[in-house]
């Protein structure tokens, strides 16, 4: 059987990935599924360099977050397929010289979902404080002398933070509930997540090893 | 009507300024002073190379080093060898004026020239605040190109002194390219790190902090030129090595001094070079010759055009954001050459080049020309042409946050995808940076504090200055909002929020800052007070006041050293703003204060800690303290009295305690106050400063 599987090759050429990086990435698939169809959660435990990544396990998450799948359904995926792990790649694709303003901006969207699927680890379409808080504990998580207090005093900081941007003033009585997908996107208005959240799988060569 | 700075670059309207004193030097018949080349090589270049690599944001750099580097090193050898060669053929055909200037002379000049210059550029590129990727592009090929043109023009240089020149000579200047640049950013970094090093012992005398970094950083410089390496680039180098390491190390006010002197004499050397170009016009002796300038002008632009397009096609095909035309029209149009040019071409001598004149000529046409057409329009054709501008992001938290996230995530995808690539490369420097080298340069314990944390340390401090400093003025800081740590978790109890740890040298930093700018504040409270003082049937009423204040002074000896309890109490200025923002009725009379007189505290509006003046015992709404006895005193606590006169800035209508529980400001973090001292001054209101 081909690199592709059973799965039908027009779904994949919409992802405007070149057919020399689908042979690469399904190189990669072979060795990180130990040539099984299906890679689970335990099969990213291979990869060495994964283990200094302080949210290494949001993103192995990410991998099987039903939502980022594109599927309808919600929760986790036990097991991941091949064009399912291309999906996943597909958030990461450079953007195009050619796309138009409408193109630029649902790109943009997606990406900016995808990274909100990963704060909000619910499912529940708000990323609350309590939510806010272990991600900045995840991304603390490689200093273990530090006291947990820290990393919640920033989160507290930075979701006031989010509160005024989004909802500007606020009374002593109103409550902010969480980050909607909509203060989200105006958090990041500044930045262009376009241009940075991109990785370059064009490179053939460097494949790194696994256990 | 517009005004002039928004049409001419100030460099344009120094160089004026410069032609007009040089030509009325001459005219009263002295001699006017040449813009010699060691002045400018030894004192005026360095400072304004040291302010651009100190404060060179790093990310970009890194990030377009690829494309910086092809332009630095692959432009400037294309534009030497393009100009020089046709200046050459120019030559042959120009007539009898022009035929003796050799090969080797006219590749000479071609390197001369055809470096973009750092001054320039900075000049006119910060008035147009143009987006970070363009202006880093411009700027760094113009700080990487003086390696290239170091080596062409001491190459070129000792070749002409040549009777001969061999194959192996060329290719030992090709080596020589490798061996100066690599050597003056091993200079730079050997620098950098004897720096951070040093800075780490200087937590007892932090008056000399700055000085090290710029000695060393001069010393840098010169030693690197010495050997006749790249100078600019042991600069660069050294500045952005020691930086993360001295910024961790050094106090806040060494951070500020070292940022205003290195702006302050970045601005006069450039001011100086201007005007001493515009002199050195007039004094200098010239020889034009028009076929020559013509041509050196003409082929200097279309050089400087077919470079970066050719260039351009081949760098995008390696880069995933790619270079749009607009952006490589602006990349063209922003080589403005200057003053470095003119002194190279100053050094030449006389007895090897004997045109010198005529180099001199051409060469400050060319300046003239790029600085001044060049420099005038590209403002309008920015405009013209939409060119993305400078986007103004406030750096937040959040924003931090968010940037940390990212670079994890796209390290980890780059793992899983298997490819080793930019971030691969960048996080594991970073991990050998956080596991060995921190420890070797960092004093005590900064060297284990995650970027994150540092980053909120810094900002925290920052809006605590912020706020101090602005409270004099009476106006909120339209950075405070409302919102507080209730609206986002309404369980939570008023006072649980703690903070970072913060070690003893940044909170007696944070309290000298507050101490200083309170001592500021009463003085000026002070001369309010003897106006606005209602006498004598109040007396009473002040000396009770006194008394008691007394005897909170004598509570506060005893809640001194909560501050160095481990945090737990510790308020940050941004959560006490924060409360006080959400509560700004949180003043009230208290029971007999309706017999003090109503004291116009203008300036000190509720959110500054210099309206501390009255200590009153109430100790609810505190619920955080360590339990101490029932008089206990929360610190200086804030109590405002409504401003009466109409002349006051009625920023917060006062109205009566409807927010629960007494609320009060709390000044926590504020220092513990002025050493207690006797009331018998007699200063009724204001406790006496140290």
């Amino acid at each position: 059987q081909g690199p592709l599987g059973s799965a039908p090759v027009t779904s994949l050429l919409s992802l405007a990935v070149t057919s020399e990086q689908i042979e690469h990435l399904h190189r990669r698939f072979k060795q990180l599924s130990q040539d099984q169809l299906t890679i689970r959660k335990e099969n990213f435990d291979s990869i060495p360099d994964l283990e200094f990544n302080p949210i290494r396990g949001k993103i192995v998450h990410a991998f099987f977050d039903k939502r980022n799948l594109r599927q309808e359904s919600d929760g986790l995926a036990d097991e991941i397929n091949f064009e399912d792990f291309l999906t996943i790649m597909s958030y990461f694709r450079p953007i195009e010289m050619n796309m138009d303003e409408e193109q630029l901006d649902r790109f943009r969207k997606e990406k900016l979902k995808f990274l909100f699927h990963m704060y909000d680890s619910d499912h529940d379409g708000k990323i609350t404080l309590q939510e806010y808080r272990n991600v900045v504990e995840e991304l603390l998580s490689g200093n273990p002398h530090l006291e947990k207090e820290s990393a919640r005093s920033i989160a507290d900081g930075a979701m006031m933070e989010a509160a005024s941007i989004c909802v500007g003033q606020m009374g002593p009585d109103q409550v902010y509930e969480g980050i909607t997908f909509e203060d989200f996107l105006k958090m990041w208005q500044g930045i262009d997540i376009e241009t940075k959240m991109h990785v370059r799988f064009l490179n053939v060569d460097t494949i790194a090893h696994c256990y | 009507i517009p005004s002039v700075s928004s049409i001419v670059p100030e460099s344009c309207l120094l160089i004026v300024v410069g032609l007009l004193v040089g030509g009325l030097i001459k005219g009263v018949g002295e001699k006017p002073p040449i813009l010699k080349s060691d002045i400018f090589f030894l004192f005026l270049l360095p400072p304004i190379i040291l302010d651009a690599g100190y404060f060179l944001p790093l990310r970009q750099f890194t990030e377009n080093l690829g494309t910086i580097l092809i332009f630095a090193v692959v432009g400037t050898l294309w534009n030497a060898f393009f100009l020089g060669g046709l200046m050459y053929a120019v030559c042959q055909l120009g007539g009898p004026g022009l035929n003796h200037i050799g090969l080797l002379a006219n590749l000479l000049f071609g390197s001369i020239i055809s470096a973009v210059d750092p001054v320039a550029v900075l000049a006119v590129f910060e008035e147009i605040h143009i987006n970070e990727l363009l202006h880093i592009l411009v700027f760094g090929e113009s700080l990487l190109n003086d390696a290239v043109t170091v080596v062409l023009y001491h190459l070129f240089e000792e070749f002409a002194t040549f009777e001969q020149v061999t194959i192996i000579d060329i290719i030992l200047g090709f080596l020589s390219f490798f061996v100066v640049s690599l050597g003056g950013v091993l200079v730079g970094v050997i620098y950098g790190v004897i720096t951070a090093f040093t800075s780490r012992f200087t937590s007892h005398i932090r008056v000399i902090e700055p000085l090290f970094v710029f000695l060393y950083s001069y010393m840098a410089y010169l030693s690197a030129e010495l050997f006749h390496l790249s100078g600019i680039m042991a600069l660069i180098a050294a500045g952005v090595v020691m930086r993360p390491y001295v910024e961790a190390n050094i106090s806040h006010k060494s951070h500020t001094t070292i940022k205003y002197f290195l702006k302050m004499w970045s601005s006069v050397s450039e001011t100086l070079i201007f005007i001493f170009l515009g002199v050195s016009t007039v004094a200098g002796h010239h020889y034009w010759n028009w076929t020559f300038v013509i041509s050196t002008l003409f082929f200097c632009l279309v050089a400087r055009v077919l470079g970066v397009l050719v260039l351009t096609w081949f760098i995008n095909k390696f880069r995933i954001v790619k270079l749009t035309p607009k952006d490589q029209f602006i990349i063209a149009y922003g080589g403005l050459r200057g003053a470095i040019a003119f002194s190279l071409g100053y050094l030449l001598d006389y007895k090897h080049f004997g045109m010198r004149d005529m180099f001199l000529t051409a060469i400050i046409t060319v300046i003239f020309f790029t600085v001044f057409v060049q420099g005038m329009t590209i403002r309008p054709l920015v405009d013209l042409l939409a060119v993305k501008k400078k986007q103004e992001t406030k750096h937040s938290i959040n924003e931090e946050i968010h940037t940390q996230f990212l670079d994890h995530l796209l390290t980890g995808i780059e793992d899983i995808c298997g490819h080793y690539g930019h971030h691969h490369w960048k996080d594991k420097l970073n991990r050998f940076n956080k596991k060995y080298v921190k420890k070797c340069l960092i004093a005590g314990e900064r060297s284990k504090e995650p970027q994150l944390i540092a980053f909120y340390h810094k900002m925290e401090m920052k809006q605590a200055i912020e706020l101090v400093e602005s409270g004099g003025i009476g106006k909120i800081p339209s950075a405070v909002s409302t919102v507080s740590i209730q609206n986002i978790n309404p369980k939570t109890l008023p006072l649980e929020r703690v903070l970072p740890a913060l070690s003893k040298d940044k909170e007696e930093e944070i309290r000298k800052i507050l101490r200083t700018n309170l001592q500021k504040t009463r003085q000026r409270l002070r001369s309010y007070n003897r106006h606005t003082l209602v006498a004598d049937p109040y007396e009473e009423a002040w000396n009770q006041m006194l008394l008691r204040r007394q005897k909170a002074r004598q509570l506060e000896q005893k809640m001194n050293n909560y501050l160095t309890v481990p945090a737990h109490r510790l308020d940050s200025p941004t959560m006490s703003r924060a409360r006080i923002g959400s509560d700004p009725l949180a003043y009230e009379p208290k029971g007999d204060s309706e017999n003090l007189p109503i004291i116009t505290i203008d300036p000190a509006s509720p959110q500054s800690p210099e309206s501390v003046d009255l200590m009153s015992e109430e100790p609810k709404g505190c619920s955080g303290l360590p339990p101490s006895p029932e008089e206990d005193e929360e610190g200086l606590v804030m109590r405002v009295k409504e401003p009466s006169s109409p002349g006051t800035d009625d920023v917060f209508t006062p109205g009566t305690g409807d927010s629960p529980s007494n609320q009060r400001m709390l000044r926590c973090l504020s220092d513990p106050g002025p050493r207690p001292e006797p009331e018998e001054e007699g200063e009724p209101f204001i406790p006496k400063g140290q």
